[in-house]
């Protein structure tokens, strides 16, 4: 019972993960930049949360109403201008200037908020739960965040293949240039997938920061890189892979940790290098997006 | 200046005008002060050989390349410095070389991506799948699934779904079937016939003579030959579209007027002119 109990734990963090690795897919599968401050923009976004809570008093579940917006605009504005610029030297040169905005955020953070851990504080609700049977404990808020995460990768998905703005992204991000002969402004496009997606990322960091302690430097550390395996595990570029990538992750974590706890972090990593030798293209195989 | 000189101001500007047009690839020139003039309703074609310019001029006129110098009038207006995609908003569309579909788009959003600009006109979705009677039938397949040809006629109508007013044809025939490719060059007369002002550029001469009012030969970026396809002999159109070597080891002027007795040893015949 307690292996079950460890996948379903392990499902429950693989929403957190797919949460994370949705923007950094949808920004491959469209722009194809690869966002190396996508994990400190998501702590940014709980940084944010703070602020907006201290000043607006708005109850910390419901931050996102503030938060999603406010980073969508900072998304939009961001690929407009310095993304899109490097996008314009190339696509290596984005990976140094999305490292370069990383660096600048975690010194911007660790200089203006200090090192000190925070957190975003959601009361009971934290360690709230349910029992199934006797052996496993669900954690109201691991199955809120799991559920947000189906829901936004449903939507993602939904408004990508059926409404017109999302027809448009998939063009572009089939062919740009085609896409401009049709009378699409690409970087306007770009701009609004980038919107999308640092909406994503601001959700996921509002559940991460509720989750657990974030400080400057996590971001990089841990968000970057779970969703980074999430991503490459699932197939990039495609947002229901990512969703399974994340499961996957979250399920080979928890199971590992039941062996010992000093194992969650070695299982994630080894189906990581396990899929990558094995099946590098990813557990689903379809290139496009959605 | 009165009315009547005004209108017929109007009369004589072509629709579409190139004036001058140069164009460089880094330290390559492509194109070298090259001057058109389509008057609304014609169709004309750019024959040439490969990397003679064609596809540059036609992908600058579409606003994907900037030119060095010279301009681009439409209806007199200059449109030079606009970016492709507000080109498409005034009126000028490229079906480009290749095709180019979107592959992970199904045929009707294919079209319906071709309509995002699009300027009040008589295209819509109804009226392209009149004018290719298969496409409704198959409206939700990938792009990616369709054959050649299929792509080359769902490439005219994602263009025709933004209403053009001019046309631009970048190698329809390419590694198309003889007889697709008659199929959908006879579509052409009906386009023009709808108002519509055409540009193609065509490697296959023998089509292009068929379907043009009038012809335009490229040679090295330059316009060697122009004129209604009636009024030039093949000698005129073969030295100008191979360039002309009057010595034997090739250093002949490529000024020359074109004529039969500059005509290189062993240059064959026009292509495509013998089928």
């Amino acid at each position: 019972m307690t292996w079950v109990n460890a996948i379903v734990q392990g499902i429950m963090l693989g929403g957190l993960y797919a949460l994370f690795a949705c923007g950094l897919s949808l920004m491959f599968g469209v722009m194809k930049v690869i966002n190396l401050a996508h994990g400190d923009l998501a702590v940014v976004a709980a940084y944010i949360a703070v602020g907006v809570i201290a000043v607006t008093h708005v109850p910390t579940v419901w931050s996102f109403v503030l938060v999603v917006p406010i980073f969508a605009a900072i998304g939009y504005v961001l690929q407009r201008t310095l993304l899109q610029a490097a996008l314009n030297r190339g696509v290596l040169t984005t990976l140094l200037v999305t490292f370069g905005l990383s660096v600048v955020i975690e010194n911007g953070l660790q200089q203006f908020e200090t090192a000190n851990s925070r957190s975003l504080d959601i009361g009971s609700l934290v360690s709230d739960s349910f029992s199934i049977g006797s052996q496993i404990t669900i954690a109201y808020l691991d199955l809120v965040i799991l559920v947000v995460a189906v829901v936004v990768l449903l939507g993602l998905q939904y408004f990508l293949s059926s409404s017109k703005n999302g027809r448009l992204i998939r063009a572009v991000a089939d062919d740009r240039e085609a896409a401009q002969l049709s009378g699409i402004n690409y970087r306007h496009v770009f701009g609004v997938a980038a919107a999308i997606a640092f909406g994503t990322v601001a959700l996921a960091g509002l559940a991460f920061g509720m989750y657990t302690q974030f400080d400057p430097t996590i971001g990089t550390d841990q968000v970057l890189l779970y969703a980074f395996e999430a991503v490459v595990i699932g197939g990039l570029g495609s947002l229901w892979g990512t969703l399974a990538g994340g499961i996957l992750l979250g399920v080979a974590q928890q199971v590992g940790a039941q062996y010992h706890a000093a194992d969650q972090i070695l299982a994630g990593q080894l189906l990581f290098l396990i899929i990558l030798v094995l099946r590098p293209q990813g557990i689903t195989s379809r290139r496009e997006l959605a | 200046m009165t009315q009547t000189s005004e209108s017929a101001a109007r009369k004589d500007r072509p629709l579409l005008e190139v004036r001058d047009l140069s164009v460089h690839h880094g330290q390559l020139q492509a194109l070298r002060s090259v001057s058109l003039r389509l008057p609304a309703g014609a169709t004309h074609a750019m024959i040439g050989a490969n990397g003679a310019g064609k596809s540059t001029l036609l992908r600058t006129i579409a606003g994907l390349h900037q030119p060095t110098s010279g301009t681009i009038l439409l209806d007199g207006q200059d449109v030079t410095r606009l970016a492709p995609e507000r080109r498409v908003e005034a009126g000028v569309v490229l079906v480009p070389e290749g095709r180019r579909l979107f592959p992970s788009l199904t045929l009707e959003e294919n079209l319906l991506v071709g309509g995002t600009s699009a300027r009040p006109g008589p295209w819509n979705l109804g009226r392209i799948y009149d004018l290719f009677d298969w496409m409704a039938d198959r409206r939700g397949q990938r792009a990616a699934q369709l054959s050649g040809g299929e792509q080359q006629a769902v490439a005219i109508g994602r263009a025709l779904a933004a209403n053009p007013r001019v046309l631009l044809l970048d190698e329809l025939s390419l590694g198309l079937a003889p007889v697709v490719v008659r199929r959908i060059y006879g579509l052409l007369p009906q386009l023009a016939d709808s108002g519509m002002t055409i540009l193609l550029v065509e490697q296959d001469v023998s089509q292009a003579l068929a379907v043009a009012s009038e012809v335009h030969c490229l040679l090295e970026g330059r316009v060697t030959l122009e004129g209604p396809p009636g009024t030039l002999t093949p000698d005129q159109i073969e030295s100008a579209y191979f360039g002309v070597a009057a010595s034997p080891n090739g250093q002949g002027s490529r000024q020359d007027p074109p004529g039969a007795e500059t005509r290189r040893p062993g240059a064959g015949q026009i292509p495509g002119a013998s089928e």
